[in-house]
């Protein structure tokens, strides 16, 4: 018997590998346990995938370690039957689950950064579960993750895994991560949000890297994701998850095509937000003109003759991957970073470039949001004491005048006065906290703010509802707004310009319909050919150009 | 490595600054002291005349500044002065002193850092059991109870009553290395006691900490077992905290032994500063305190050094 005929009966092996009925997770919090995940039932077959969406606090990444029979700390299951390849998991013993774990269902994290150690070598970490199990040598070992390596097509496979993990990309940390996790050849993996950290044409990489792992070595796959596009690129069926209870499960196509619940519908429609006003005409003196800007950290150069300008009313995107120089452009414009050359000029006049020398009248010109607002805001200050600082601080408030306006100020963000002033930032969700960012930078009247990932941090339809107030605002008090972001579907809805920068440097700027048709830069081209879509077969045609443009490039050298 | 290379220096030149500094408070503060050397030698009954020419002779009369530089020069090359109650050369006390002090502390230290390391990483491992209470409650209780206090028990029981080893540390300088083990048992014992509660407890909780890290939740999902995860996955990235702990209580067996070694009559440093402070013998409580001072700063550099090299971002750069 050869080798393709043994792969293809396991090709055919699609018998029943996990199956979860009635999982009750309940988690302790605040003195008392509460459920968070209710009564869900799960059936995978080898060689499927079961994506799981939805929202975060939905349950997702719970019941997806929970198929390993796995609870995190404080949380426990309590109810239901969790069979894998017949063994019951909350009958079994914790010796044999950790029998079971790494060696035949395997995890994937969300961050590759932090699930490696930072002591040890990742071929060693590799290593590591198969020596454990005793399913073979450290040399074995080592020479299979080179092998993974080389297929999963690593630059260097036979010397990357002799690096620590903070000496290789966060992309290829994630690939490696995915070697790892077949390090003992598993029936089953849980990808748990792996490509969330990661820049949009990483992302492309490591997925196309997982799905064919999958295929290659007909493992059956959870995939646990907030995003539907992704989600769409890999799983066989979906199911959504809501406060952790099942909302419906269906096949990926239909999934797409026909959602039955009005959640599900809600979920699938969160992106179809388009700003809704045009931008006024560009007045002669743009509002904020960065002119010809070079920045550097110590002896690191990271902006090159940096040069854009915004104008009032208008909505600058600033898009890029991560290390392209967005947000140290804000930087230098908000004063934490003093150009090396170059000035940065509001309403036609220069303003010096550290924040120190600048007077009070020009530091509430230029306000910020943050992508966390968890840690932007001071998390003993009541709201009152957060959004009314900057009324003092700029406007010399007090009294009845700062309290009315206050409470301006909260109903504009849609939260009631009365029921938040007098709250602390822990008691409110995420995006009501984010809400109180933009009530404080709203609060020293600007007429320029920099959004800095302000949606990336939130669940879609949260982020959604952040959008709409940032035009809604923009719209009655004629904001300028600069936004930095790594996600072209918030470009696509709610940018005038678009600014592309790679490395320092801006590659591409112009009005988002010139951006957005083309002809594109080549580098513009990677990034939107590399966003994801909500087709099933985006992922496929999108290699398949690609592979034709590269025999294309190569036929014509 | 260029840039561990360039932060062991600037490390290094921090030191000697401190050092530096050390000596000048230590100065300072010696001749803040009432009395002066001359009067503290010649005794009450001695003549002004005969006063001022000793203070001529030993350079007392100098103004402050010069006599600094004349003791920091002196120290520089070797030479720590003349002690004042025996006219002998102040090195020469120190050695053989210092030496059996570090004996001590050594002896200590081999004994109490690995045992406070295994009490530490277990009590880690068996975190709020029975086991890891009882460690806590018993190493607190030791290192609550004043030194002295813990070595006259230590004494009473294991010299009075057992009589299994000496309560007099008497030792020599020809003592052979046996028996001065033997004599030092007690006195290592009661410094044991009195540090293996921080470096347990620090050990304890810098893995603890560790504990809710991914790469730990990772190593459990591959199907680890708990100790591995402990020694292999924990411990590896605790060891810049645990080695801040167990240098600062190095230094303490050093530096802190006064009490202890007065308790035992051991002739080590802490004994001879203890006397040259009853006999006013100024220039070796100077000396012995420069002693000790070198020591703690020598001791801090050598722990952030090691904190460095335990850092794998650092060791292995991009």
């Amino acid at each position: 018997m050869n080798t393709d005929t043994v792969d293809t009966t396991v090709g055919a092996d699609n018998s029943l590998l996990l199956e979860m009925r009635g999982l009750c997770i309940e988690g302790f919090s605040d003195e008392e346990w509460h459920q968070i995940v209710k009564d869900v039932d799960i059936t995978l077959h080898r060689g499927r995938m079961l994506g799981l969406i939805g929202e975060s606090g939905a349950g997702k990444s719970t019941i997806g370690i929970a198929a390993m029979g796995y609870a995190k700390p404080g949380c426990r299951i309590n109810g239901g039957r969790i069979v894998f390849d017949g063994v019951d998991l909350t009958a079994a013993s914790e010796e044999e689950k950790r029998r079971l774990r790494g060696a035949k269902i395997a995890y994937v994290a969300q961050s590759a950064a932090a699930a490696f150690n930072p002591a040890h070598k990742l071929i060693d970490q590799f290593a590591e579960a198969v020596t454990e199990h005793g399913i073979g040598s450290r040399d074995d070992a080592y020479a299979d993750a080179k092998d993974l390596y080389a297929r999963i097509k690593m630059p260097d496979p036979d010397g990357i895994g002799f690096r620590y993990p903070h000496q290789v990309s966060g992309g290829q940390l994630q690939r490696a991560m995915t070697a790892m996790a077949l390090s003992c050849r598993p029936d089953l993996l849980i990808f748990d949000e792996p490509t969330t950290a990661l820049d949009v044409t990483t992302q492309i990489e490591v997925l196309v890297t997982m799905r064919d792992i999958v295929e290659q070595f007909n493992c059956a796959a959870i995939y646990i994701t907030h995003d539907l596009a992704v989600v769409a690129q890999m799983a066989d069926n979906i199911m959504v998850l809501r406060h952790g209870e099942t909302v419906e499960e269906a096949e990926t196509r239909r999934m797409l095509s026909a959602p039955q619940a009005d959640y599900t519908k809600s979920l699938w429609a969160v992106r179809s937000f388009r700003k809704q006003h045009p931008a006024p005409p560009p007045e002669d003196t743009p509002l904020i003109k960065v002119d010809n800007v070079t920045a550097a950290y110590g002896p690191v150069t990271v902006l090159h003759e940096v040069d854009f300008a915004i104008h009032r009313g208008h909505t600058v995107a600033v898009v890029g991957e991560s290390g392209s120089g967005k947000s140290t452009a804000a930087r230098v414009i908000t004063g934490l970073l003093p150009p090396q050359t170059g000035a940065i000029y509001y309403d036609g006049a220069k303003y010096p470039g550290n924040y120190r020398k600048r007077s009070k009248e020009q530091l509430r010109h230029v306000q910020m949001i943050y992508q966390m607002a968890d840690t932007a805001v001071n998390p003993r200050q009541k709201i009152r004491d957060i959004v009314g600082r900057p009324l003092s601080f700029y406007l010399g408030m007090d009294g009845d005048e700062k309290e009315r306006r206050l409470r301006e100020l909260m109903d504009m963000i849609e939260l009631d006065p009365n029921k938040f002033l007098d709250r602390l930032p822990a008691e409110l969700s995420g995006g009501q906290k984010q809400r109180i960012c933009i009530a404080r930078a709203l609060a020293a009247e600007p007429a320029f703010i920099i959004c800095d990932e302000v949606t990336s941090a939130l669940d879609q339809l949260v982020a959604e509802g952040i959008l709409k107030l940032l035009d809604r605002l923009q719209r009655e008090l004629n904001l300028a707004y600069m936004f930095i972001t790594h996600d072209l579907a918030t470009v696509n809805a709610i940018a005038d310009e678009v600014i592309v920068m790679l490395q320092g440097r801006i590659v591409e700027q112009g009005a988002k319909h010139e951006i957005f048709s083309p002809p594109h830069h080549q580098y513009t081209e990677l990034l939107l050919s590399s966003v994801p879509e909500m087709d099933p077969d985006w992922m496929d045609n999108v290699l398949a150009q690609r592979r034709a443009k590269g025999g294309m490039a190569a036929a014509g050298n | 490595m260029k840039d561990i290379f360039i932060m062991l220096a600037q490390r290094l030149s921090l030191g000697v600054v401190t050092l530096f500094v050390v000596s000048l408070i230590i100065f300072l503060g010696v001749s803040l002291l009432p009395g002066d050397a001359a009067q503290a030698m010649l005794g009450q009954s001695a003549t002004p005349d005969t006063v001022a020419a000793l203070r001529a002779r030993m350079g007392l009369d100098q103004p402050g500044y010069i006599r600094y530089f004349t003791w920091l020069g002196g120290i520089l090359q070797g030479d720590f002065g003349v002690s004042i109650a025996n006219d002998r050369e102040i090195s020469d006390l120190l050695g053989w002193r210092f030496a059996n002090t570090l004996f001590l502390a050594l002896l200590a230290a081999v004994v109490s850092v690995p045992l406070a390391l295994t009490l530490g990483i277990l009590a880690a491992l068996y975190r709020n059991s029975v086991y890891d209470r009882a460690v806590n409650v018993i190493t607190l209780s030791s290192i609550s109870t004043p030194e002295f206090f813990v070595a006259y028990i230590l004494i009473l029981v294991f010299a009075v009553q057992l009589g299994w080893f000496p309560s007099l540390a008497n030792v020599g300088p020809d003592t052979l290395f046996f028996e001065r083990v033997y004599a030092c048992v007690l006195p290592a014992a009661t410094l044991t006691l009195v540090v293996v509660a921080h470096m347990m407890r620090m050990t304890r909780a810098a893995i603890i900490n560790l504990l809710a890290s991914p790469y730990i939740e990772m190593a459990a999902l591959k199907g680890i077992p708990r100790r591995h995860i402990i020694v292999r996955h924990a411990l590896p990235n605790a060891w810049a905290p645990i080695i801040n702990v167990i240098v600062i209580n190095l230094a303490y067996l050093i530096v802190g032994v006064v009490v202890v070694e007065v308790v035992f009559v051991y002739p080590g440093l802490g004994q001879l500063l203890v006397d040259s402070v009853q006999r006013r013998d100024l220039p070796v409580v100077q000396a012995c305190s420069l002693v000790f001072a070198a020591t703690y700063v020598l001791l801090n550099l050598s722990a952030d050094i090691l904190s460095i090299l335990t850092n794998p971002r650092l060791l292995h750069p991009k």
